[in-house]
């Protein structure tokens, strides 16, 4: 096995194995592992504790008991969520750190089952961004879920453990923007259930050793020649663009995924915590004002569109493929803008929707093998 | 030269055999779909209605939902594909497709060479395809072949739910204990597939010529529903069922030729 396919697998293993890999840091550190909801959280604060943060994005089970709680139009992760709450399967989390930016989250967050519901921390990300008060006002919040994490897990965060796990973070994110860039370049060698295995892993470990693990990744690669690629390249765009088996159809019809604006993987990578004269909440704070191309962070230019096309043609993509998460308003709000957009550029571009549930692809295979031939 | 188009659907199979990319030979269609006896059936119609044999046939292409699970193709090409391809031969002047096969239905805008400009599908739902008027005939106690003509009789359109296949099917059923006259819960079925479809036509912006294709386009009840709906004339695809198919074997010949 070569160094490459060591790495992929080590990565794959600890996305597919969430559980495992949380056992095996409480073993290793003596600490738990605090959840973290989508779609943004201060993750640093969590980092800062020694706890693991560990994402929680759903699955990929059939729904029964979560339909006690949630109505069938409920967002597919949510539901998923649900279910795995239900059965336990977040029980031994220490805390769980709730953002609400949509309907779904804000009705989910009081909502939480299992040994932790009074160990969920709720917060509120301001959507009127571009005013000083919505900083003052994070700030506040963020004061707030500082002071419940410290109680629940019986810690103090002290701003330099917060520093340092500031400047990890915004390491791992630069890395991650990196990989997208080397991905794109190579993807004979990165196929697009390698690339979602390497973004899924940072969700469940922590981000120093992602880093390491992602720039030795990186460093093997690049000292490969870059090859010609007689597939096409796609932009996708959505909150989650997976199961495996969803991501084998893009490798199947050679649809090299070069960029991406889903929630759970570039989303997360956009935007760093700057440097500054001010404290590190202010600054995590102010990254939430810097965020941009996202449908749950208000914008009123209706920006993503355009920052889809930048993508695509500074990548030399071939389309647009949106990844429309089943009964997301945000996401459904924000696609008859980007599909005109896309239409007046004269951008291809296709939309097929995503529901962890579902266990045939046959659709979207269809779907994207008539999209592949039109292109 | 011989191709062949085999389009394995999931109510039917249907095969086109062309002799030189343009005469029809053979266009057979078999009422069973994948997973059945249907693709085997039909290609043995095709045989014995042109007369050829396995050998004669110099590539063939499948498509349609059981595309890879047909052994006997030399390639397999997206149904979206093949049908604009059936349709830009049969209609050149063709710009938007509706196709309503036995479980989707399926938007396409073709640009003036033919090529496909953007496509849009219904999600999995039965609602707005074959199944739907299935499931509706049923309750009706009425044929597929039937429900156009009495359509056709209708004095009035009862009103039927567009949304979801069983909510429909207890309306229905609501409808026949109020009395409603069944010509008109028939046309009211109609009306419901037209205005699924049209959603997807009109997420592409429609253009004309409007050509519908699909198994339902042989059912003239929801021809003129979806012409009402569109305001615009609607143009049934020769042998509708089978453009899939005559799509694919072009395609074949395509291949064939480049071979």
């Amino acid at each position: 096995m070569s160094k490459v396919e060591t790495i992929l697998s080590q990565l794959k293993d600890i996305a597919a194995n969430p559980k495992k890999a949380m056992d095996d840091y409480k073993a290793e550190t003596g600490k738990g592992a605090v959840g973290i909801m989508p779609i943004y959280a201060p993750e640093e604060m969590v980092h800062a504790t020694g706890f693991l943060p560990m994402g929680l994005w759903g699955g990929h089970k059939p729904i029964s008991k979560a339909r006690t709680y949630l109505p069938a139009f409920a967002c597919s992760i949510m539901q998923q969520v649900m279910e795995l709450q239900c059965e336990g399967a977040y029980d031994d989390l220490a805390a769980v750190l709730f953002s609400v930016p949509c309907d779904t989250l804000k009705c989910l967050s009081q909502k939480w089952k299992g040994a932790n519901a009074d160990k969920v921390i709720v917060f509120t990300h301001p959507q009127n961004r571009g005013l000083e008060a919505a900083n003052k006002f994070l700030v506040t919040e963020y004061e707030l879920v500082k002071k419940q994490l410290e109680a629940y897990l019986g810690v103090t965060i002290t701003n330099a453990a917060l520093e340092n796990s500031i400047a990890i973070y915004n390491e791992n994110r630069a890395v991650m923007r990196e990989f997208v860039k080397v991905a794109a370049d190579y993807p004979q060698v990165i196929s697009a259930v390698d690339r979602h295995a390497v973004f899924k892993a940072r969700q469940f470990m922590l981000k120093e050793k992602h880093t390491a693990l992602v720039k030795e990744l990186i460093e093997e690669i690049k000292a490969m020649p870059v090859q010609p690629w007689d597939g096409k390249k796609v932009v996708v765009a959505g909150i989650v663009l997976e199961p495996n088996e969803l991501l084998e159809i893009f490798d199947e019809f050679k649809l090299a995924i070069v960029d991406d604006d889903l929630a759970q993987e570039s989303r997360q990578i956009r935007v760093d915590v700057l440097d500054g004269e001010e404290g590190p909440l202010y600054r995590m704070a102010k990254a939430w004002q810097q965020m941009y191309g996202c449908s749950v962070a208000t914008d009123t230019k209706k920006g993503r569109g355009k920052m889809l096309i930048n993508k695509l043609q500074q990548t030399d993509a071939d389309a647009v493929i949106i990844a429309q998460m089943k009964f997301c308003d945000p996401e459904e709000w924000d696609y008859p803008v980007m599909y005109r957009e896309f239409e007046e550029k004269g951008i291809k571009n296709l939309l097929f929707e995503v529901d962890q549930e579902v266990t045939s692809f046959e659709q979207v295979k269809t779907r994207l093998q008539s999209f592949v031939e039109m292109l | 030269m011989y191709t062949m188009g085999i389009d394995v659907g999931s109510a039917s199979s249907k095969a086109v055999i062309l002799k030189d990319g343009k005469d029809v030979v053979a266009s057979e269609v078999v009422q069973v779909g994948t997973g059945s006896s249907g693709p085997q059936r039909v290609l043995e119609q095709a045989f014995a209605a042109s007369g050829l044999k396995q050998e004669d046939i110099a590539f063939t292409v499948a498509t349609g939902y059981g595309r890879f699970s047909f052994e006997g193709a030399d390639k397999q090409i997206s149904e979206i594909s093949c049908h604009a391809k059936g349709i830009y031969h049969l209609v050149p002047t063709a710009r938007t497709i509706i196709d309503i096969g036995g479980q989707d239905a399926k938007a396409i805008r073709l640009d003036d060479k033919g090529g496909i400009k953007q496509f849009f599908m219904n999600d999995k739902c039965a609602a707005g395809t074959g199944r739907f008027i299935e499931v509706m005939a049923r309750v009706l106690e009425t044929t597929l072949d039937e429900m156009a003509t009495l359509d056709e009789l209708a004095t009035d359109t009862a009103p039927i739910s567009s949304t979801c296949t069983v909510f429909a099917e207890s309306e229905v059923i609501s409808q026949l204990s109020k009395g409603e006259p069944r010509n008109n819960i028939v046309k009211g079925v109609h009306l419901s597939v037209a205005n699924r479809a049209c959603g997807l036509a009109y997420r592409g912006g429609l253009e004309k010529d409007v050509v519908m294709t699909g198994g339902v386009a042989k059912n003239a009840g929801v021809v003129r529903a979806i012409a009402g709906v569109l305001k615009t004339d609607v143009i049934v695809a020769p042998n509708p069922q089978t453009t899939g198919a005559l799509g694919a074997a072009l395609f074949a010949y395509e291949a064939a030729q480049k071979k």
